[in-house]
């Protein structure tokens, strides 16, 4: 496994909402999801993942069905609601506008300033 | 957030809190064995994949845990689960849950009574209409003074005046003592009351003098004496010897506008000469002719102006009527306490104050207790944390435990306070007269109560939580409970100083407060209170007047005279000195005084119209000159007697005050027969004041009191009075009593003061106790294996005792001295309340170090000899 990253607090909610956006999923599915869509750079603590979910869940953002899995075992799925795709489209932008600027200001050299 | 999600989740809480917990569950495995399916996929063999699943996923259990908190509403569950485990703990130690709620419920109840009195004297509005918009002249004034304020003020919609009356009702056959308000016609009108019964007395009632034969009773009088018999309305009843006709009944729950007194009818003014005797409607002189003015103020009209507009017309009237009408300044209150309001205020707040320290120290104490608690439990606390708990959820589980003890612990305390309100509330302190304290307790009280259990259960809740915080799981279960026995000042120990220095201070109060009462009780009165007893007549009511109720004041003082054993007997119109605040001044002049006007007066004495052997029934010793005898009548020259103080004022002296002139207000001169003794007149709290006595045969007659000395068994000697009076004329109304019972009254607000604050003191004491106790024993508990050590390797017994309990007593000294300054600078408030209260007075002083040294000894006593009894051996032994 490549190095990993430890992922930001508080863009765990992001990177969920991002991978469910791509189609349902289940938990382990978001999981790997993430590996997948991060080419593997971003570690994630397992259970942590079940807290956040759930209060997705809660704030009306993501919601869940049961329904079974690819390999014929019982999983509940997770997918967008409206409100969660809302509130992906702002939180990507205000991601970009931070990683820009933060860019920017890292690439700063002496002379410019 | 999404409402209707959130709401969902909720409720899918409450209906199936166990269904989500399941569904979490499933969704975990679910989750470990598509990771086991893929790692075994990767190679590993299925066992080896699960163990590696698990260890990826993290702690199964906080994860569990968190994410049920994600999904909201499980609070109720987690507060249950909270409860239960602290109802657990808590049944493991019951001495310190026992001590913990006595504790509160001590300092809890003494709050919800003070509040309570506090609610029902000060807080709680009257019931009338508009309560906020009542306003009352609380001085006595004379009726033509009333009708001139009530036609020519400018400032209220109406105004309204009682007074109160004494007399017998007789339904039938009978009599039976009582009081009420001679009210004006528009009374209830400005109240804006309705009747619960029949109708009030209206203005248009009033036609003249005794024009108006009309009674409204109020509501508990008809419920106690007619037992709501709505036929009462209508029928005839007799005031004293007088018809009257009960023509409504006042609402339930209106007691009259005085909130200590609940009066039992309600009669025009008009009507007062019936039950008084004499026409005081039209004597502008009498002041006892209105007790109380009432009114609502037009719109727009702020009190400062109507007392302005009032004082003009009390100035108009002052230069009309010079003789008759003292110059004044008129205030307005709202009505409820009358002119005892503003003590009564300052008391009652103070009482709070004290209280609330009260409940502060209990906090200190509890707060301690907890600390100690958490540092003992300092090992399940770490055991917890290591298991994966958070913090959050111990200090929460502390804190619920703390809110659980102060819950027991209020509504201990609310069930005392209910029970000591309620037994207020029926307690008429005086039997002679209508006093009462209209306390019932309400929800106001119940809510005080258990918003104060929470506050303290949170304060004393919160005093351990840092240490939690703080405490690493590592060093606890390395180290074991022990931990550090620092040098260091501990919250523990600020908490205990300051609670004994609440303690001090609450000591120093009662202390002062106790010995201004006992030092009241003993000063001099100017006469001799024991062995007296008074007769209170009413010769109006029995119809006498003019030279008839003064033949019969003779008769009634000399047929007392000759009861066996009775050493002297004499009479006084209106109360004797001290009963009922009732003394009177009157203005006096020197004998060259032209201008009368009260400006111009040379003394306000006390003034007492009294019978030859008065003085001598009183034991009020005769100075100088000579007392009255039978011959100072209308035909003698006019006389009288001084006190020591007015004849020192006027004159300089006893020896030259003899013989000397004065002036009374109607020009009248009259010569000064004699000195006696000063005394108290007014009320015990006064400064020394001028009195003078003039001879009863020379006034106009008035309302009459008989005091009788006898040495022989009061009831023996009272059950003769009764049958003299029987003997004379059985219609004459008399009320009888010992002259202590009567004075009760005049030291009911210092004996109140006393005993609240003696209580509060002694509270204060036993928490005190309780608090360094449970800080000695701890002490002691804590370095028991230390103590041992020291006892074997041969400390001396004082040597034990100094580690063991050095620090308590240090703290106790500290906590001591600052209570007792704080005590000293806070008792000054009650100097005002308590007669002769100075902290500046060495016995108090001296009572107070004794009472704190005598507290920590006692303190200090049990984990003192738990020291000494150490046996290093078995001890050692034992680890």
């Amino acid at each position: 496994m490549a190095e990993q990253a430890q992922i930001l607090p508080g863009t765990l909610d992001l990177l969920i909402l991002k991978a469910v956006s791509l189609g349902p999923l289940h938990g382990y599915g978001v999981l790997l999801r993430i590996g997948q869509i991060s080419g593997s750079a971003l570690l994630i603590e397992q259970g942590a993942l079940y807290p956040a979910l759930f209060r997705l869940v809660r704030q009306g953002l993501l919601k869940a069905s049961w329904g079974t899995s690819e390999n014929n075992r019982k999983a509940k799925f997770y997918e967008l609601t409206v409100a969660g795709r809302k509130r992906l489209r702002e939180e990507t932008a205000d991601w970009n506008r931070l990683a820009g600027a933060i860019a920017t200001a890292l690439a700063a050299r002496a002379g410019e300033v | 957030m999404n409402l209707v999600a959130w709401f969902q989740s909720v409720s899918s809480k409450f209906l199936g809190g166990a269904a989500a917990a399941e569904e979490i569950d499933a969704e975990l495995r679910e989750h470990l064995a598509l990771r086991a399916d893929d790692l075994e996929r990767s190679g590993l063999t299925r066992e080896e994949a699960h163990r590696q699943a698990r260890i990826e996923f993290g702690s199964l259990g906080k994860f569990r845990e968190d994410s049920y908190e994600a999904l909201g509403g499980n609070t109720m569950d987690m507060l249950i689960q909270d409860v239960r485990f602290g109802l657990r703990v808590l049944r493991k130690s019951p001495g310190f849950v026992v001590a913990a709620i006595v504790t509160l419920a001590l300092a809890i109840g003494a709050n919800a009574v003070v509040f309570g009195i506090l609610n029902a004297l000060v807080l709680r509005p009257l019931p009338v209409a508009n309560p906020k918009t009542l306003w009352a002249l609380e001085n006595f004034d004379s009726c033509p003074n009333y009708a001139d304020l009530r036609d020519r003020n400018r400032s209220f919609a109406s105004l309204a005046a009682w007074k109160m009356e004494f007399t017998a009702m007789n339904t039938g056959n009978d009599p039976e003592g009582v009081w009420g308000y001679a009210a004006s016609g528009n009374y209830f009108d400005v109240l804006g009351l309705k009747p619960s019964l029949g109708r009030f007395f209206q203005p248009s009632d009033e036609r003249g003098p005794n024009s108006a034969a009309y009674i409204v009773l109020s509501w508990s009088y008809w419920h106690s004496r007619f037992h709501e018999d709505a036929g009462a309305v209508g029928r005839k009843v007799q005031l004293g010897k007088q018809p009257f006709t009960i023509i409504g009944v006042a609402p339930k729950g209106f007691s009259g506008t005085l909130l200590f007194g609940a009066p039992q009818f309600f009669m025009p003014i008009v009507n007062q000469e019936q039950i008084d005797g004499q026409d005081l409607l039209h004597a502008r002189g009498n002041v006892q002719g209105v007790f109380e003015m009432l009114g609502r103020l037009k719109p727009g009209v702020t009190r400062a102006q109507a007392a302005a507009d009032l004082n003009g017309i009390n100035a108009y009237l002052e230069k009309t009527y010079p003789k008759e009408v003292p110059h004044h300044d008129y205030a307005l209150a709202h009505p409820g306490l009358y002119v005892f309001g503003g003590p009564a205020k300052a008391f009652l707040a103070g009482l709070m104050l004290l209280a609330g320290l009260i409940l502060l120290a209990a906090c200190a104490n509890l707060g301690s207790l907890f600390a100690a608690r958490a540092a003992d439990r300092g090992r399940e606390v770490a055991l917890r944390l290591a298991l994966g708990s958070s913090r959050k959820r111990i200090v929460r589980q502390l804190l619920t435990e703390a809110a659980l003890v102060a819950l027991a612990g209020g509504a201990a305390g609310l069930a005392i306070s209910i029970v000591l309100l309620r037994r207020l509330s029926v307690w008429q302190p005086f039997p002679s007269a209508p006093i009462q304290i209209p306390v019932t307790p309400d929800a106001k009280i119940c809510i005080v109560a258990v918003a104060l259990a929470l506050v303290s259960g949170f304060l004393f809740g919160i005093v351990p939580v840092r240490q939690v915080l703080r405490s690493s799981p590592y060093e606890v279960v390395k180290a074991g409970a022990t931990g550090r026995m620092g040098r260091r000042i501990t919250l523990r120990d600020v908490l205990l100083t300051v609670q004994i220095a609440i303690c001090g201070v609450l000591v120093t109060a009662s202390l002062v407060a106790v010995r201004g009462l006992v030092r009241s009780l003993h000063s001099p009165f100017g006469f001799q209170p024991r062995n007296a007893m008074i007769v209170d007549v009413d010769l109006a009511g029995a119809g006498y007047k003019g030279d008839r109720a003064l033949a019969m004041e003779k008769r009634l003082v000399e047929a007392m005279r000759a009861i066996p054993g009775v050493q002297a007997a004499g009479m006084v119109t209106n109360y004797p000195p001290l009963i009922y605040a009732a003394a009177a001044q009157t203005h006096i002049f020197r004998d060259d005084a032209r201008d009368l006007r009260t400006e111009y007066a040379a003394a306000a004495p006390y003034r007492y119209d009294v019978s030859p052997g008065y003085l001598a029934a009183m034991e009020t010793a005769l100075l100088a000159g000579r007392d009255f005898t039978w011959h100072d009548d209308a035909s003698a020259p006019r006389v009288a007697l001084v006190n020591e103080f007015l004849a020192r004022k006027l004159f300089g002296g006893d020896a030259h005050a003899v013989g000397r002139w004065l002036k009374l207000q109607d020009g009248t001169l009259v010569q000064i027969a004699g000195v006696v003794e000063d005394g108290k007149y007014f009320s015990v709290t006064e400064d020394q004041e001028a009195a003078m006595f003039l001879p009863y045969l020379q006034s106009p007659p008035r309302a009459t009191d008989l005091v009788v000395r006898s040495n022989r068994d009061p009831q023996q000697v009272m059950r003769s009075m009764h049958s003299q009076l029987r003997q004379l004329d059985a219609g004459i109304p008399a009320d009888m009593g010992s002259y202590d019972s009567y004075l009760a009254l005049a030291l009911f607000p210092g004996r109140v003061a006393a005993v609240a604050l003696g209580i509060l003191g002694l509270m204060g004491a036993v928490l005190s106790i309780t608090g360094i106790f449970g800080m000695a024993a701890y002490s002691v508990s804590r370095r028991l294996r230390e103590l041992g050590i020291r006892i074997a390797l041969g400390a001396q017994r004082n040597e034990v005792l100094e580690a063991a309990l050095g620090r308590a007593v240090k703290l106790l000294g500290i906590g001591s001295a600052a209570g007792l300054v704080l005590g000293i600078l806070a008792s000054r408030v009650l100097a005002s309340i308590v007669y002769q209260a100075t902290p500046r007075d060495p016995i108090v002083l001296g009572g107070v170090v004794l009472t704190m040294a005598v507290l920590g000894l006692v303190a200090t006593w049990i984990p003192a000899q738990r020291a000494l009894s150490i046996d290093p051996l078995v001890l050692l032994r034992e680890e």
